[in-house]
C-alpha cells in the first residue's frame, strides 16, 4: 500500500475516532471550565462569607443559570480580591435601603424577565414603594422588610418550593416573624396577636392544619409587595375575592348604607378580621350570641327580624334532620333509599343558598330557599317513610311464610313418624 | 278412565314409583351425610328459579348492569326478595357443595364402582365456583369489578397458559363491558347447559348404583328411598327455606355503588369467603420461591390440587378393595384444616 494512502485511511479512523468522542461526552465536557472565582474562593471561606455558596445550591437563580456576578458584579474570571472590581460593576452585598432596587434591576425589566419567566410580574418594586414597608424604608427605616426578609437569600427559593418562606401555607410564620415581635412591632405601635388569632381562624386552620393552599394566607387580603392594612373602605373588596355572592347580597342589605354612615367595615363588623370563625347559624338572631344584638338590642324590630330568619334556617335544618334520620334508619336496615339522593342533596343546597342569603338581612331573601329546602326534604322523608313502611311489611310477611313452613314441617314430621311406626311394624 | 290410569298408561310413572320404592337407603351412623346432596339440590333449584325471574330485569351491560339490579331491588315487587334469596342460596349453596364434597371424601363414597360418580361430582363442585365467580361481577358494582380484576389476574398467574386465560376470560387485556357480557353469557348459558349434562348424570349414576356405605361401617338396617327418604329430604329442604326467608328478609344484600374503573381500588378488597382461602395463601407466599415468582407456584400448586381432588378415586387404592386407610383420611384433614385456617386468617386480615 503506498504510503499516501496508509495516510489517509490513518486521518480518516483518526477523524471518525474524534467524531465519536465528541457524540458520546457529554454536552459541555469538551468545553473548556468556566472561570468561577467567586465559589473558589468564597467556598472556603466561614461564616457569612461562606455560606452563600452552599445557599445557591437551592437558588432558584442559580438553577435557571444566574451566577454571583449575575448580581453582584465584578469579574469572576479574575482570581482572588482582584474579582472585585468595581470598574467590571461589582457591588458586593448591597445595604437594605438599596435591596428593592438590586433586585428591581432584573426584576422590573419585562425584557429580562421574559427571558426566565415570562409570568412573573414586573410591577413588585412599584408595589412595594406603595407599601407601608416601602414608604418607611424611604424615610430611612431600616428595620422595615424588603424582599430578602420575605424571599430569603442564598438560597432564593421559587414559590413553588415547600421550603420558600414564601411558599403559601409558610407565609403567615414569614410575616409573624416580625409581626408577632412585640419588641420589633413596639415602635410601630402595631398589635402583634395578628398570627396567634390567624391560626385558631377557619382560614388559619384551612391553610395550616389541612394544607388547603385556597385558603387565604397574609399577603391574600394585605398584599404581598404592596402590603398595606385594606382598611374599613376596601375590606369587603378583599373579602369578595373569594366571597363574591355574599358581598353582592351584602351590597344589596340596607346594611350597606347604614355600614356605610357608621364607617364600619362591612365583613369584618360580624365576622371579625384575623380571628374569623367558622360562621354558625347563632350567629343570626335575636339571642347571644347572635352578632346581630350588637346594633340591633333584643326586643327591637332589627332583631325581631333577625329571629325571624333565624327561625326559618332552624325549620330547614330541622327537616334536613328529619329526613337523614328516616333515611339512615331504612338504609341500615338494609333498604335501598338511594332514590332520595337527589332530594337530600337539593335540601342541602338550598340551606347554603338560604345562609348566603341571610347576608340580604332580608327575610323575604332568605324564604324562598327555605321553602324549596323544605319542600325537597319532605321529598326524601317520604321516601324514607315509604321504605320504613316496605320494612315493616317485609317483617310480617316473613312471620306469615314462617308460619306456614312451620305448619308444613310439622306436618311432614308427623307423617315420618307414622311411616316409620308402620315400617317398624 | 281415571286421570291416574290415564297418565300410567302414557307415561309409565308406575315403574318409576315401583323402583322407587323398592330402593332402600342404608341406615349407619353415618347416614346423615346422606342429606349433603339433597340439601345443595335444594339451593340450586332456588337458584334456577331466582335466576330466572331476575334475567326478565337484568340488564348485562356496564351502563345498565348496576341501574338494573337498583330497579330489581327497588321498585320491581318482590324483586328485593328475589335478588336478597338468590345470592344467599348461592353461598349456602356453595357452602352444601363444599359440605357434600367432605361428606363423599371422608366416607370414600367415591370407590369402585362410583368413580364416575365422583367425577362427574368433582365437575359440578368447579361449574359451581364459576357459578360463584361469575355472579359476582353482574351487578357491576365497586367491589365486584375489583374483585373480579383481582380474581382474573390470579387465573392469569396459571403456568404457560395464564395470560391466554386472563384475555379470555376478560374478552381482553383489562375487566370491560366485554368481560360484563362474557360473564353473563357464562353465568346463564354455558354454566346451565353444563351443569344439566353433569348433574342428570350425577343423578343417574346415585341412582344407578344407590347410597354408598363406608367401609368398615356396620349397617343398621335400611328404610325405603321413597317415601321415607324422600320424605325426610323434603322436612330438610322445608327447613332450609324458612331459613333462606329469614336471612333474606333480615339480611338484604347491598347493591353497592356502581363501579368506576378509573376509581382507586377501594380499601379492604376481598374476594368471597369460597375463594378466600386461596387468596390468603398467595399472599402469604413469598415474592419469589428460588427462581420461580411466589405467587405463580401458589397457583400452580393448586391446579395440582385440583388435579389431585379429581384422581382421588384411582389414587386411593386401598378404598377401592373396600379398605380404609389412613392415608387418604389424614390429607383430607389437613386439607380441611388448611382452607378453614386460611379462611380464617383472611377474614381477619386487612389488605
Amino acid at each position: 500500500m503506498a504510503p499516501r494512502r496508509i495516510l489517509a485511511w490513518a486521518l480518516g479512523v483518526a477523524a471518525a475516532a474524534a467524531a465519536l468522542v465528541l457524540l458520546v461526552l457529554p454536552r459541555g465536557a469538551w468545553a473548556a471550565p468556566a472561570a468561577d472565582s467567586c465559589t473558589a474562593c468564597h467556598q472556603n471561606l466561614d461564616g457569612p462569607l461562606g455560606a452563600p455558596v452552599a445557599g445557591m445550591r437551592d437558588d432558584v437563580h442559580a438553577r435557571r443559570g444566574l451566577t454571583c456576578a449575575s448580581c453582584h458584579g465584578g469579574d469572576p474570571r479574575r482570581a482572588g480580591m482582584d474579582a472585585h472590581d468595581r470598574r467590571a460593576g461589582f457591588v458586593g452585598a448591597p445595604p437594605p435601603q438599596q435591596v428593592p432596587q438590586f433586585c428591581a434591576s432584573c426584576h422590573s425589566r419585562p425584557d429580562v424577565m421574559r427571558r426566565f419567566n415570562p409570568k412573573l410580574p414586573t410591577d413588585q418594586l412599584a408595589r412595594y414603594l406603595t407599601s407601608v414597608h416601602g414608604q418607611k424604608l424611604r424615610q430611612g427605616d431600616t428595620q422595615v422588610a424588603t424582599c430578602v426578609s420575605c424571599h430569603g437569600v442564598h438560597p432564593v427559593r421559587g414559590l413553588a418550593d415547600a421550603a420558600s418562606p414564601v411558599f403559601a401555607p409558610n407565609v403567615p410564620r414569614t410575616c409573624a416573624r416580625c409581626h408577632a415581635d412585640v419588641a420589633r412591632m413596639k415602635p410601630y405601635g402595631i398589635a402583634t396577636t395578628q398570627f396567634d388569632e390567624y391560626k385558631e381562624s377557619v382560614h388559619g386552620r384551612a391553610l395550616l392544619e389541612r394544607g388547603n393552599r385556597q385558603a387565604p394566607a397574609c399577603n391574600d387580603c394585605h398584599d404581598n409587595h404592596g402590603a398595606v392594612p385594606p382598611g374599613v373602605t376596601s375590606v369587603a373588596n378583599v373579602c369578595a375575592q373569594c366571597h363574591s355572592a355574599t358581598r353582592d347580597l351584602f351590597v344589596r342589605s340596607p346594611h350597606k348604607e347604614a355600614f356605610d354612615v357608621l364607617g364600619q367595615g362591612e365583613c369584618t363588623t360580624c365576622h371579625g378580621t384575623h380571628n374569623i370563625a367558622f360562621p354558625t347559624d347563632e350567629m343570626i338572631g335575636g339571642t347571644e350570641p347572635a352578632v346581630c344584638l350588637r346594633c340591633h338590642p333584643a326586643g327591637s324590630s332589627g332583631s325581631a327580624g333577625a329571629s325571624a330568619i333565624r327561625a326559618g334556617l332552624e325549620r330547614l335544618k330541622g327537616a334536613i334532620g328529619e329526613a337523614e334520620g328516616l333515611l339512615g334508619r331504612a338504609e341500615r336496615a338494609g333498604m335501598d333509599v338511594s332514590e332520595s339522593d337527589l332530594d337530600i342533596n337539593e335540601a342541602r343546597t338550598q340551606l347554603i343558598i338560604a345562609r348566603a342569603a341571610t347576608h340580604a338581612a332580608s327575610l323575604s331573601a332568605v324564604t324562598p330557599p327555605v321553602q324549596a329546602g323544605v319542600a325537597a326534604a319532605g321529598r326524601a322523608r317520604a321516601v324514607g317513610e315509604a321504605a320504613l313502611a316496605e320494612l315493616a311489611f317485609r317483617k310480617r310477611g316473613l312471620f306469615v311464610a314462617l308460619a306456614v313452613i312451620g305448619f308444613v314441617a310439622l306436618t311432614l314430621w308427623l307423617k315420618l313418624r307414622e311411616l316409620e311406626a308402620r315400617h317398624r311394624a | 278412565m281415571g286421570a291416574l290410569a290415564w297418565l300410567e298408561e302414557r307415561t309409565r310413572y308406575g315403574g318409576a314409583e315401583a323402583y322407587l320404592r323398592h330402593k332402600e337407603v342404608p341406615r349407619h351412623r353415618y347416614a346423615f351425610t346422606y342429606y349433603t346432596g339433597g340439601i345443595t339440590l335444594f339451593f340450586f333449584l332456588i337458584q334456577v328459579l331466582t335466576g330466572l325471574l331476575l334475567l326478565m330485569y337484568y340488564r348485562p351491560t356496564a351502563d345498565a348492569a348496576f341501574e338494573s339490579v337498583r330497579l330489581i331491588t327497588s321498585k320491581v315487587r318482590f324483586g328485593w326478595l328475589i335478588r336478597a334469596i338468590h345470592i344467599w342460596s348461592a353461598n349456602l349453596m356453595i357452602l352444601g357443595v363444599f359440605l357434600h364434597l367432605a361428606a363423599t371424601f371422608f366416607t370414600k363414597a367415591y370407590r369402585r364402582p362410583r368413580e364416575v360418580t365422583w367425577l362427574t361430582g368433582v365437575g359440578l363442585l368447579f361449574i359451581t365456583l364459576t357459578f360463584g365467580f361469575t355472579g359476582y361481577l353482574l351487578p357491576w358494582n365497586t367491589l365486584a369489578y375489583f374483585a373480579t380484576q383481582v380474581g382474573t389476574e390470579i387465573a392469569g398467574d396459571v403456568p404457560l397458559i395464564g395470560h391466554a386465560v386472563l384475555v379470555l376470560l376478560r374478552g381482553g387485556e383489562d375487566v370491560t363491558e366485554a368481560t360484563l357480557s362474557r360473564f353473563f353469557g357464562i353465568h346463564v348459558a354455558i354454566l346451565p347447559a353444563l351443569t344439566t349434562v353433569l348433574l342428570g348424570l350425577h343423578f343417574l349414576l346415585v341412582q344407578i348404583h344407590g347410597m354408598s356405605r363406608p367401609p368398615g361401617v356396620a349397617r343398621a338396617g335400611g328404610e325405603p328411598f321413597y317415601p321415607h327418604f324422600m320424605l325426610r329430604d323434603g322436612l330438610v329442604w322445608v327447613l332450609l327455606l324458612g331459613g333462606v326467608a329469614i336471612l333474606a328478609t333480615l339480611v338484604p344484600w347491598e347493591v353497592g355503588e356502581k363501579a368506576d374503573p378509573l376509581a382507586p381500588a377501594p380499601a379492604g378488597l376481598k374476594p368471597e369467603w369460597y375463594f378466600l382461602f386461596m387468596y390468603q395463601a398467595l399472599r402469604m407466599l413469598p415474592p419469589r420461591v428460588l427462581w420461580v415468582e411466589g405467587e405463580m407456584l401458589g397457583v400452580f400448586a393448586f391446579v395440582v390440587a385440583g388435579a389431585v381432588l379429581i384422581l382421588v378415586p384411582f389414587l386411593d387404592v386401598w378404598a377401592a378393595r373396600d379398605r380404609r386407610h389412613h392415608l387418604f383420611t389424614i390429607a383430607g384433614v389437613l386439607a380441611v384444616l388448611f382452607v378453614m385456617a386460611m379462611t380464617i386468617l383472611g377474614l381477619r386480615a386487612t389488605f
